[in-house]
């Protein structure tokens, strides 16, 4: 998956390592954006009242 | 070939892995920052009155608001998701003043505004119980410290202006009586005379429930407490928040 990912990057390698870390930081900004805040009340843990 | 699929999975558990480790960070880490700031600003922005403070050459130094305890004003309760007071605990030295909103669940409350007020329990001052919720870990964990608290301890909450009715900009001082460890559906701790729910109270309670053990959902750790005495917060500040009581 990843071999692939990078023969299909175009440059040289201190090109595609830039890209990927590029793509790696994207991907964990939008974790931290949207998808953890969407997943975080399916959590096991956390709750804080009584009742219900 | 032999690599093949098999390499793919592996990479994908990495990946897998690699998310989790990052949630973790999120969840134990970035919800406490996002949430001070956020609770800070709400405290910033909440109408009030200042607290009088006398010209820094005045002796005696800053206004200690002299107790009450005849009966207090109390507000009516506010819209959900309202900020109308705050809470400080000098037991919990370092940890900001925090806000106390209006409602318990988690989306629109807990997790965005700090403390939630259990709505139908007393007000500030109120006769009854004053339940508030908060988070223990994750989310600017306002309870985080709630185990250090002993009895005779200061709980102090601060109403904001709202509306400028009765109960407004006052001093409510509550000291810690008692706390326990109860399972999540044992209500009658926030009834209005505490683990004896149908009975009308004559005091004014006040109760912080929060998770316990840390990390976990199993069980939940509970602090009662007794109204001690009251002050307009145009009278000074209460002597338990300036370190000498």
């Amino acid at each position: 998956m990843y071999a692939w990912l990078w023969r299909h990057l175009p440059g040289p390698a201190a090109v595609r390592v830039l890209v990927l870390a590029v793509l790696a930081v994207a991907v964990l900004a939008a974790c931290f954006v949207w998808v953890f805040p969407a997943v975080a009340p399916y959590m096991p843990f956390n709750d804080t009242t009584v009742g219900e | 070939m032999a690599y093949g699929a098999l390499g793919v999975l592996g990479e994908l558990l990495i990946t897998a892995g690699v998310l989790v480790l990052a949630f973790l960070v999120w969840q134990l880490w970035w919800t406490d920052v996002e949430g001070n700031r956020a609770q800070a600003e709400v405290v910033r922005e909440l109408p009030r009155v200042e607290v009088p403070t006398p010209a820094p050459s005045a002796p005696g130094g800053p206004l200690v608001a002299s107790p009450r305890r005849d009966d207090p004003p109390v507000m009516a309760e506010v819209p959900h998701a309202t900020t109308f007071a705050t809470i400080q605990v000098p037991r919990w030295d370092g940890e900001p003043e925090r806000p106390v909103s209006e409602g318990v669940d988690r989306a629109t409350v807990l997790d965005v505004l700090g403390v939630g007020h259990y709505p139908g329990t007393a007000m500030p001052g109120g006769v009854g119980n004053l339940a508030l919720a908060a988070h223990r870990t994750t989310f600017a964990k306002p309870f985080n410290r709630i185990a250090e608290l002993r009895e005779g301890d200061a709980l102090v909450v601060r109403t904001a202006t709202v509306d400028g009715g009765p109960g407004s900009d006052t001093w409510y001082v509550y000291r810690v009586t008692s706390w326990q460890v109860v399972r999540p559906s044992q209500t009658e701790v926030i009834a209005p005379v505490p683990d004896r729910p149908g009975e009308s109270p004559t005091e004014r309670f006040i109760t912080l429930t929060t998770c316990h053990p840390m990390f976990s959902a199993r069980e939940r750790y509970v602090v009662h407490g007794v109204l001690d005495y009251w002050a307009p917060v145009a009278d000074g500040t209460p002597a338990e928040l300036l370190g000498d009581a």
